[in-house]
């Protein structure tokens, strides 16, 4: 009893009182959300808020089960469990209720069950596991292998196996991992920058130059692409001499392409290859010259950017999915649907803004109350909050998200082991996915996501998931003070 | 976890957490405090704003019954938007006995944007109207089924009575330029289109309602917005007493049948307009509903016009009635005395010969029970060149001026203002000023104007104005402008003096008194009511003589003032004084005796020139 004595002693009460709280909070706004004129008692089972209370309890009581259990538990039979769950998440849609197009819920007697949702949690720890060893650190890319694979194998299933785009994207949540140990900020910038040039292409492809032929959207791309090219030259040349260079390719091009322009109507699409190409050749020209080869990879990049860009719009039109596609272009202001697509979004914007600074007060909601608002009690619960509590209480909300993401990552920085780190580090990234993804789509930044708000969104499955998550991160973290090294 | 080279990148990630929670309370802050839009839609989004309407006001005659109520009916409205969640098509039209094939005509007539310019999928779009209650019961008990669809109730005129569709006037939809004009209207509201529902549109539409309900995605009611705290209850319109006695428009509607013409009774001592019709006329009933539109422009495109109100906006020349009105302004101006006579050659005299036989020579009462042409063309020369013609004929145009304002004060040649008749034609007693324009400023005197002394030529007078002229020799020297409104009696502004001697009327209605006795009216004479009357046959360059009466009874205390026109029938004497005489005895006696004269007038048709032009097409 002694050394539960000093779990307790020892456990993070900061992070459990904001838990607490923002679940607490989650299960009233749940309540205002479903709402109507005859409505019940918030603990009666018959709707929403009751179940949310009775699910908040389990995940507590749940939680506290967790609590007991020892760390090294974990770190012995991770792997096992990692694979045991592969084998759960390639069985799932055999076993699955056909919910919404998604084969990914599993009925357990009356309940119904997301694997997916506990697969991040496992993920994480067979990582912890793997990247906690004593002789393991990031030296290149190839430390990182093993590491991706075990994240990409349950992404990859859930995304092509049981069609939870939502679900796999948070697999991305542990590049934010990967960076605290090393991984290049490259990656992460360079991934970004993939998504960026994806925007652009799609948004600005089909705007006409005022000169000539060819579109904004290409000659942007290719102008960020040649910008990055010359900026690392510059960067890594001192004397400045090739920079100088590669910048009068570029301006020669352009002025070509613009005096024939007088005459021919010039296809400004392919001067900018040309003006790309040509940067790129004398780049790699002088990089290989000089033996930096580590700068081939930025020709790699722009190579793989280049490709990427034409790319694009095949995968746009091809690959994804109408209504996808619809989202991506409502998104981008392409198309202006506020009843088709756009509804879910525009009508959050609605419920949102008509909060005004102090909001309407606790079911005095309109737009949610009377179910404008799609989805109103999981994914876009956040909307009821903007309704009923105004900015006062989203932003609040939001301060109380961030404090906890904080308080996680502070936890993460004082653990003493690498594997409690990485695990940490890991359940702060989930938190913090989760939240950009959520609150960018009800706020119309990102585009239509379905995934929950953490502990806040109605949803047992998730309730629990996210619950074991901390708590295991709570556990780890409180004997810390226990470990030797 | 000693050498730990990455010692930045824990700020760096904490950084962009910040960043990002930093960029959405900005967001927020954007879309909750600065931008107001949201706040307008959400409102749009669940509040209905249900208008209530209030019913109109009634209108009553002068005895208490009651001539034009509201009746309920019943419209299906749709709400294109809410539809699009499954719409069972086929039940629906099932409910309102209607095919699929009806059903797509009326959503495509409704999605009509250049019928239909209001149209909007998100608002109420009237799918069918004027159903009966019966109707709309069906799709009441399962309207629940239908998202989008609802039920409104409006209500429309009823009229207890056939009759008096000119003074009543009916209610349409308002128009575009009713809506821009007065903002309280919105397209589909109803108004008054003519007549006194439109003279009275304020007070009798009363003031619209709004009930502020909340209704959730689909359209559902949800229930009151603050439990109606935010609601405004409807005003009912305010009802109408009219002086009009039904029983007396009904028979002056009656004896006009087949014929074109106007009967107009006035009671003298408050102006109270008894009675107001106008002949060829339609039910008032015809104009309410569905078929509304079609039957008004079936009214509109009738060659007989019946539309026009012929006792307010049609112009007659007043032909003998006038002499009566020449009486008293000879007298009162000096161009006779009581005891003045002329001489009268019958249809042998110069210049306007007589068209009766009678003694000469005639004084003022021989020559108004004779209706001696001479006399009054020697009277009104007489008042006109009684001092010369001065240098330049000034003289003879300043008792020209003098003659004309005296015509004027018994109420001819402008409209009558401050009355709720609303469509007047003003007649018309000539300037001095158009006749220096055709004859030159010396070139015109008594004689080139001969055939107003016995109101012909460039006169012309309303029936309103016929009846008000014997109205104001029925109250001997003063009139008290028409109206339909009892409460406008007692407005001190409307009572209008003659200024003459009450001799003069005295002696004018002693004349029209011996009219009735022994002159053109006899064979229409009751004696125990003291009628009095002039006949009037109007010469006419487009058919057959005009026919006019003018008259009021009893001669020492007047109840009742008449003026009948019957266009195109002959004789004033036959056509128009049976009229005049049975409408003084329905009104002072409360019943007529003499049916076999009623028989005549009702029975009988008579031809007009707007029939014969139809004929001959």
């Amino acid at each position: 009893m002694t050394r539960n004595n000093s779990i307790i002693s020892g456990l993070d009460w900061w992070t459990i009182a904001l838990f607490l709280a923002i679940a607490l909070f989650g299960w009233l706004n749940i309540y205002a959300a479903g709402y109507t004129f005859d409505q019940t008692s918030m603990f009666d089972l018959s709707n929403r808020a009751g179940k949310q209370f009775l699910w908040i309890g389990i995940a507590c009581v749940l939680g506290i089960a967790v609590l007991f259990i020892e760390g090294r538990t974990y770190e012995v039979t991770a792997y096992l469990i990692y694979a045991f769950w592969l084998l759960v998440l390639l069985a799932t849609p055999f076993l699955a209720h056909n919910t919404k197009g998604s084969m990914s819920w599993i009925d357990i007697g009356p309940l119904k069950f997301q694997p997916a949702e506990l697969a991040k949690m496992i993920t994480a720890l067979a990582l912890a596991k793997y990247m906690g060893r004593f002789d393991y650190k990031v030296r290149s890319w190839r430390d990182l292998m093993i590491p991706f694979m075990l994240l990409a194998l349950p992404a990859g299933i859930i995304m092509v196996w049981q069609s939870e785009t939502g679900s796999a994207l948070v697999f991305a949540s542990f590049l934010i991992m990967f960076y605290r140990f090393g991984m290049s900020g490259y990656v992460l910038t360079g991934g970004l920058s993939f998504a960026l040039l994806f925007i652009v292409t799609i948004r600005f492809g089909e705007v006409a130059l005022p000169l000539g032929t060819g579109s904004v959207g290409v000659l942007l791309c290719y102008l960020v692409l040649m910008a990055v090219v010359v900026g690392f030259a510059w960067l890594h040349e001192q004397d400045g001499k090739n920079t100088l260079i590669l910048c009068g390719i570029i301006v020669f091009c352009y002025a070509a392409g613009l005096i024939a322009n007088i005459w021919l109507n010039v296809n400004f699409n392919l001067v900018s290859l040309i003006a790309l190409l040509a940067t790129l050749a004398y780049f790699t020209g002088v990089v290989i010259y000089r033996r930096r080869f580590l700068m081939l990879l930025v020709t790699a990049y722009v190579a793989v950017a280049l490709l990427f860009c034409q790319a694009c719009t095949i995968v746009f039109e091809k690959v994804l999915q109408p209504h996808q596609k619809t989202r991506i272009e409502v998104l981008l202001g392409l198309k202006d649907d506020p009843a088709g697509a756009g509804y879910n979004v525009n009508q959050s914007l609605i419920a949102i803004g008509s909060g005004q600074f102090t909001g309407k007060g606790f079911l005095q909601g309109t737009q949610t109350k009377l179910r404008f608002v799609p989805e109103q009690d999981t994914d876009f619960i956040f909307c009821t909050v903007g309704e009923e509590w105004g900015f006062l209480g989203s932003a609040g909300l939001l301060i109380v998200y961030l404090i906890f993401i904080l308080r996680l990552l502070s936890i993460a920085e004082r653990q003493r082991d690498n594997y409690s780190k990485i695990y940490a580090y890991c359940v702060a990234g989930i938190f913090f996915f989760h939240l950009t993804i959520n609150i960018g789509m009800v706020l119309g930044l990102l585009p239509v996501i379905g995934i929950p708000l953490p502990f806040f969104s109605y949803g047992g499955s998730s309730m629990i998931s996210f619950t074991i998550l901390l708590a295991i991160l709570l556990r780890l973290d409180a004997e810390r003070l226990n470990k030797w090294q | 976890m000693t050498n730990d080279p990455y010692t930045k990148r824990p700020f760096i990630i904490a950084g962009s957490v910040v960043l990002v929670v930093l960029i959405f309370i900005i967001r927020l802050f954007w879309l909750q405090v600065i931008d107001q839009s949201q706040k307008a839609k959400a409102d749009s989004n669940a509040l209905l704003r249900q208008v209530v309407y209030p019913s109109r006001g009634l209108i009553y005659d002068r005895n208490g019954e009651l001539l034009v109520f509201n009746q309920p009916i019943y419209e299906v409205t749709l709400i294109m938007q809410e539809m699009r969640h499954g719409f069972d098509t086929v039940a629906f039209c099932q409910c309102l006995g209607i095919d699929s094939l009806e059903f797509a005509d009326r959503i495509a007539a409704i999605k009509d944007k250049r019928r239909n310019r209001g149209f909007s999928t998100y608002t109420p779009q009237i799918f069918m109207s004027q159903l009966t209650k019966q109707e709309v019961a069906s799709l009441r008990e399962t309207s629940y089924k239908f998202s989008g669809a609802g039920i409104r109730k409006r209500t429309l005129r009823g009229y207890s009575y056939p009759y008096a569709a000119h003074i009543l006037g009916s209610v349409g939809e308002v128009s575009q330029s009713d809506i821009d004009r007065d903002d309280y209207y919105q397209a589909g509201d109803y108004s008054g289109r003519d007549g006194l529902e439109r003279t009275y549109e304020q007070r009798l539409r009363g003031t619209k309602g709004v009930e502020v309900i909340m209704r959730d995605s689909r359209g559902r009611i949800q229930g009151s917005y603050h439990d109606g705290a935010e609601d405004v209850e409807a005003i009912t319109g305010t009802d109408l007493h009219l002086s009009l006695d039904i029983q007396l428009q009904a028979l002056a509607e009656q004896m006009l049948q087949g014929k074109v013409g106007s009967v107009v009774a006035i009671e003298p001592a408050t102006g109270e307009i008894l009675a107001l019709a106008s002949s060829p006329t339609w039910n008032p009933e015809i104009l309410v509903g569905k078929q509304r539109s079609t039957q008004y422009n079936r009214l509109l495109n009738d060659p007989s016009k019946p539309l026009l109100n012929r006792a307010t906006q049609a112009m007659y020349p007043p032909g003998s009635t006038f002499k009566t009105i020449q009486a008293v302004v000879c007298l009162q101006e000096g161009g006779i005395n009581p005891y003045s006579k002329f001489p009268c050659n019958g249809p042998g005299s110069t210049p306007i010969k007589c068209t009766h036989h009678h003694g000469s020579p005639v004084d003022l009462l021989g020559a108004i029970e004779q209706s001696c042409n001479p006399y009054f063309w020697c009277a009104f020369h007489d008042m006109l060149q009684r001092d010369g013609f001065g240098d330049n004929n000034a003289v003879f145009r300043a008792r020209y001026n003098l003659w004309r304002d005296d015509v004027m004060k018994f109420g001819l040649g402008s409209r009558f203002t401050n009355t709720d008749i609303g469509e007047q034609s003003p007649g018309k007693i000539p300037l001095e000023r158009e006749y220096n324009r055709t004859y030159g400023e010396k070139g015109w005197k008594a004689i080139t104007i001969r055939s107003l002394s016995i109101g012909q030529g460039e006169v012309l007078v309303t029936p309103l104005q016929l009846a008000n002229q014997a109205a104001t020799l029925a109250n001997r020297g003063y009139y008290i402008t028409p109206h339909l409104n009892t409460e406008l009696t007692d407005n001190p502004d409307l009572r209008h003096e003659t200024g003459m001697n009450d001799k003069w009327f005295d002696l004018t209605a002693q004349g029209m008194h011996q009219v009735m006795t022994n002159g053109t009216g006899r064979w229409y004479n009751i004696d125990s009511l003291q009628m009095c009357g002039k006949t009037g046959t109007v010469q006419n360059p487009h058919g057959k003589d005009h026919a006019i009466f003018i008259g009021f009874a009893p001669m020492d205390a007047p109840k009742i003032a008449v003026a009948v026109v019957v266009e195109n029938a002959g004789f004033g004497a036959t056509w128009a004084a049976p009229i005049a005489s049975l409408m003084i005895e329905q009104y002072l006696t409360g019943t007529i005796t003499r049916k076999h004269i009623y028989n005549k007038m009702v029975n009988s048709v008579l031809e007009h020139p707007s029939s014969e032009k139809t004929d001959s097409n």
